[in-house]
Parts: structure tokens; sequence; C-alpha cells
């Protein structure tokens, strides 16, 4: 088990005994994260905000019997992943947490784009236009992609911590992860070399 | 690309190669290929940029005060509330 440094500042017993001042100390940690989370998964910020009441409603009665086999967010991570799914599940929505081919030896048959953008000012790098672009980008990705890719890079969970929150292997963990990564850079990269182009 | 097949490894390998878990022999050898093929290393080097704006859009996003409020009154934590 990974245990971050704002696991570690939190009592375990006291959470488990049911100390009220200990879990409203868990809700301020971590309720941005879940909630940034849920709205990425649902995209819609009332049922963004379902998911993180009933995250934290279960997790405040699960508490008692937590044997700590993971750390504390991925537990957290893991609950509202479920929440999550189980309201997309209840709005019909196509959410497959399954990927066809996680062996990686199945290659994406993409033209890279061999622009170099990075040295673009921060000002174009971090506009509102490109925000936007990002939040686009992430969407388009197939869910078990993105789930992947918000866990481990935008969460920063470990590879291990991500296959415990999402029920799959770690080799599936690094093959998802590495194929959402170069699909955003390609979607970056084809922005950012449109607007070097007009502003040339 | 300037050699096929280096430049179809470091593809296989560019996960582990940026978040440095990489074995050090395979990393010396990507690095070596990297000093030849500027292609590649356009490809490294936005993948890491890509990356690295997520994480800092994500960095600057708060929990909004009122959905703050809610999730406390919700959990009986009003008394919390600050």
């Amino acid at each position: 088990m990974s245990n971050s440094p704002v696991d570690a500042s939190l009592s375990l017993d006291a959470l488990r005994a049911g100390d009220r001042n200990e879990f409203a100390r868990l809700v301020d940690l971590f309720s941005g994260k879940i909630y940034r989370l849920a709205l990425q998964i649902t995209g819609n910020t009332q049922d963004a905000e379902d998911v993180l009441q009933e995250t934290f409603l279960k997790a405040f009665h699960a508490l008692p019997k937590f044997e700590g086999r993971s750390s504390l967010s991925t537990w957290l991570y893991r609950i509202a992943v479920n929440e999550a799914l189980m309201i997309l599940r209840q709005q019909k929505t196509q959410f497959s947490l399954f990927e066809d081919n996680d062996s990686g030896e199945e290659k994406d048959n993409v033209d890279l784009q061999l622009v170099d953008w990075c040295c673009l000012p921060e000002t174009e790098l971090q506009s509102t236009e490109t925000r936007r672009v990002l939040d686009e980008a992430v969407q388009r990705l197939s869910p078990a992609l993105r789930l992947v890719f918000l866990l481990r890079d935008v969460e920063g969970l470990s590879v291990k911590d991500t296959a415990d929150a999402l029920g799959i292997t770690e080799s599936a963990v690094k093959v998802r992860l590495l194929r959402a990564r170069l699909r955003l850079r390609e979607e970056l990269s084809a922005y950012f070399s449109e607007r070097m182009e007009k502003s040339s | 690309m300037s050699d096929q097949k280096h430049c179809h490894d470091l593809m296989e390998t560019l996960s582990d190669y940026v978040d440095g878990d990489l074995s050090p022999v395979l990393c010396e050898e990507l690095e070596r290929h990297l000093r030849e093929c500027p292609n590649c290393r356009i490809v490294v080097n936005t993948l890491r940029k890509t990356i690295e704006l997520y994480q800092k859009e994500t960095q600057e996003e708060t929990l909004p005060s009122d959905v703050r409020e809610r999730l406390f009154r919700r959990l009986d934590l009003t008394s919390f509330l600050k």
C-alpha cells in the first residue's frame, strides 16, 4: 500500500472511531479532488455533486471497517468511481471500463504530429481557449482511457493505486496510459500547430 | 524519423521514460537515440508538456464554496464550516 503525505496527516484510529472533527478534515482534504474527478466522468455539475456527497456518506459509514489495505485516497477514489458509474448506468449512458485490447500489441495507427510547441509563451499555453481545448480533448478519450489518465496523471495516483481503484491490472493501466497520453499529445499538437501557423 | 526501429522502440517505452521508471540501460540507449533524432525529441518534449498542462490546470481548481457548504450540511458537519 502506498501512503501519501496527505493520508499520513490523518489519524486512521480517530476516523474509524467516528471522530467528526477528523472526518471533517478528511472531507476538506479530498473533496476538491473527488468533485473534479466526478465532474470529468459525469460531465455535469449536478451529477458531480451527487457523487461527491454519496462518496463521503458511504465512506463515513464504511470507515469503521476500513482495513487499510489500500491508502485512504485510493479507497475514496474507488468509491467515487463506482458512484459515478452507477449514476451513468442509471442514465443509460454507455460507459465501459473495459478496453478491447489491453495487451499493447495492437498499435495506434496515427501519423505523429511533429510540431514543437513547447516554447510557446505561457500566456498562450494557459489561455482560456487552451483550457477549453484541454477539457474537450480529455472528454473525447474513451471512458476506459480517460479514467486511467485522470487518476494517474491528473490526480497523481501511482500505477498500482490506479489499478486498485479501477479493478484492472497494472499492465492494463500502463497500456491505457500510454494511449491516452499519445492521443492527448496529438490533439494538443494539432491545436497549437494551427495557432503557430496563424501567428506566423 | 531517422531510425525507424529506434523510433518504434521509443514509442513503446515512452510512458516509463517520462515517468522516470525506465531501467538505466534502456534509459541510456533512448537518450543516445534522442540526441540523434530531432523528431523523437519533439514527441518526448510535447508529451511531457501535455501532461504538465493538465496538471497545472488541475492545481488551479478548488471546490466551489456553495458545493462545499451543501456537502458539509449533508454530512451533518455544519459546525465545522468555516
